[in-house]
């Protein structure tokens, strides 16, 4: 098992994000852990990826403890976010050295790793250009690129083709399934794309309001719904109510920014 | 050392990038040198007998290293709202280091533009009293570099978002500068009015300018030093101490 997760809880003032939940992950598969907005996917991510700490419970990453050896956990895995976490000042091949600095990659092989990776991705002839030129495509290619200096064993992304066209979302799709396959690269991601799940997942877990609902494989879930795709067995087992969520701050901004712009 | 190099060369690339910002915050202290400096020199000269533009001068310069500084701080926030910060708080790497590097870095770039603001006043008509003091003219700008940006760490460690941006500019920045002597003489003053300044560890950062660059000083060049050091010390330790706890 390479992640596994034990009674996870977390709750904001009282509020429950997260309401006890476990699952585990294992060694080169591709899990898909879907929700409707606000289930607490991308709360649990952060509490996966150490950002956020648990109000209880405990979490393995590639075996390490991911409270007490939180440094060897780290180096562990790599996460592409919701939203870009790149810098946009720095040019492609800076924001590249950054990270592989960051993760005490040592200089000589940080420079082929990154040629490598930048041509994989196909940003190599554009390397010297500032990030803040760059599409939502490129973007995404480059912080998945950038994930790999450290050669991590877990991959994280959340909703990695969201705001993407069908085209990028095909070849980001391309990129991790190779990876999965040519690296052994475990692979958690998180999507609204209930077909791409459907697709390229070999294990699905569905959570709502905190609680996982279902965990399986995508046609074991289809079977226990008694429906025909994975959408219509998400919606079986969700309900079809839409769901509230709390405008974050970065939201806030971006309405603001489009005021501004007219 | 690499990591707290990187972080710090990070905001070096930053600064040197932003044209416009290094640009406008030169137009700033020019605007305030030449207003103020040439409007009110008449006045002064009559009440005092002085130089005005020598007396401004270094206030100028600590208000340029204030602003610059601050605002390397405050980025902090800017990374929080997209995306960058989380990309350095994955890493497997202690928060202090990464509050160091940057903290470091912009002290630089905070210095770098109080040097430039030196040379703007030079250029006005600002001349150096003692060129012996002028190292430790430096090592002043350093300190309330280092000071200011830390303090804007510690603040940008505590907000969500740019909303509280403008509630600090209006009730922190603004009466930090307005009320450490940078424009007036601490000579006379009303006993509250005195009791502010003496509290605002700028007016310390001010005095120890204009000890060492035009050989006066209100408090002495060892006081000015002892409380700096002392405050820069306490708002490091407040600003790792913040930053470290930032959830995202």
């Amino acid at each position: 098992m390479i992640i596994e997760v034990k009674n996870l809880k977390k709750s904001f003032n009282g509020i429950v994000a997260v309401n006890d939940i476990s699952f585990s992950v294992e060694r080169g598969e591709i899990f898909a852990f879907l929700g409707p907005n606000g289930a607490g996917k991308t709360t649990t991510i952060k509490m996966l990826t150490t950002l956020l700490e648990p109000t209880s419970g405990d979490i393995y990453i590639n075996g390490f403890d991911s409270k007490e050896k939180q440094d060897e956990a780290r180096k562990s895995f790599a996460i592409v976010f919701q939203d870009s976490s790149l810098d946009d000042e720095l040019t492609a091949y800076e924001n590249m050295e950054f990270h592989g600095v960051l993760y005490s990659v040592s200089r000589k092989i940080l420079k082929k790793r990154i040629e490598e990776l930048l041509r994989f991705v196909g940003l190599w002839d554009r390397r010297e250009e500032f990030v803040k030129n760059f599409s939502g495509g490129m973007k995404r290619r480059l912080e998945v690129a950038r994930g790999f200096i450290h050669l991590p064993k877990i991959l994280f992304l959340d909703e990695p083709t969201l705001g993407l066209d069908p085209q990028t979302r095909n070849h980001i799709w391309d990129y991790i399934i190779k990876l999965n396959r040519e690296k052994k690269m475990t692979i958690f991601f998180t999507t609204h794309y209930m077909e791409e799940a459907d697709r390229i997942s070999d294990k699905v877990a569905i959570i709502d309001k905190g609680v996982i609902v279902a965990l399986g494989n995508p046609s074991n879930l289809r079977e226990k719904t008694k429906t025909s795709s994975l959408d219509e067995a998400f919606l079986a087992l969700t309900g079809k109510d839409m769901r509230e969520e709390e405008v974050k701050a970065i939201d806030r901004m971006r309405i603001r920014r489009k005021v501004h712009r007219r | 050392m690499k990591i707290i190099y990187i972080l710090w060369l990070r905001q070096l690339k930053r600064y040197y990038r932003s044209k416009t910002r290094i640009v406008g915050s030169m137009g700033q202290s020019l605007l305030f040198l030449v207003a103020f400096g040439f409007g009110f020199g008449a006045i002064y000269q009559e009440a005092s007998g002085g130089d005005y533009l020598q007396f401004l001068a270094p206030g100028i310069i600590a208000m340029g290293v204030v602003f610059t500084a601050v605002f390397s701080g405050i980025e902090i926030i800017w990374d929080k709202q997209f995306g960058f910060l989380k990309e350095t708080l994955v890493a497997p790497v202690s928060r202090y280091k990464i509050m160091i590097g940057r903290t470091l870095g912009g002290a630089t770039v905070a210095t770098i533009q109080g040097f430039i603001v030196l040379l703007i006043s030079l250029v006005v008509g600002f001349r150096l009293e003692n060129l012996y003091l002028f190292p430790l003219a430096l090592f002043f700008i350093i300190i309330i570099a280092l000071l200011f940006t830390a303090l804007g760490t510690a603040i940008a460690s505590t907000l969500k978002d740019m909303q509280g941006f403008q509630l600090i500019m209006n009730f922190v920045l603004m009466p930090i500068v307005f009320l450490s002597g940078a424009f007036f003489p601490l000579e006379n003053l009303p006993k509250a009015f005195n009791f502010i300044i003496t509290i605002n560890p700028l007016s310390y950062g001010v005095d120890g300018l204009r000890g060492t660059l035009i050989s006066t000083s209100h408090f002495g060049l060892h006081i000015d030093f002892l409380v700096l050091s002392v405050i820069t010390a306490f708002l490091f330790g407040l600003g790792s101490y913040l930053f470290s706890r930032i959830q995202i």
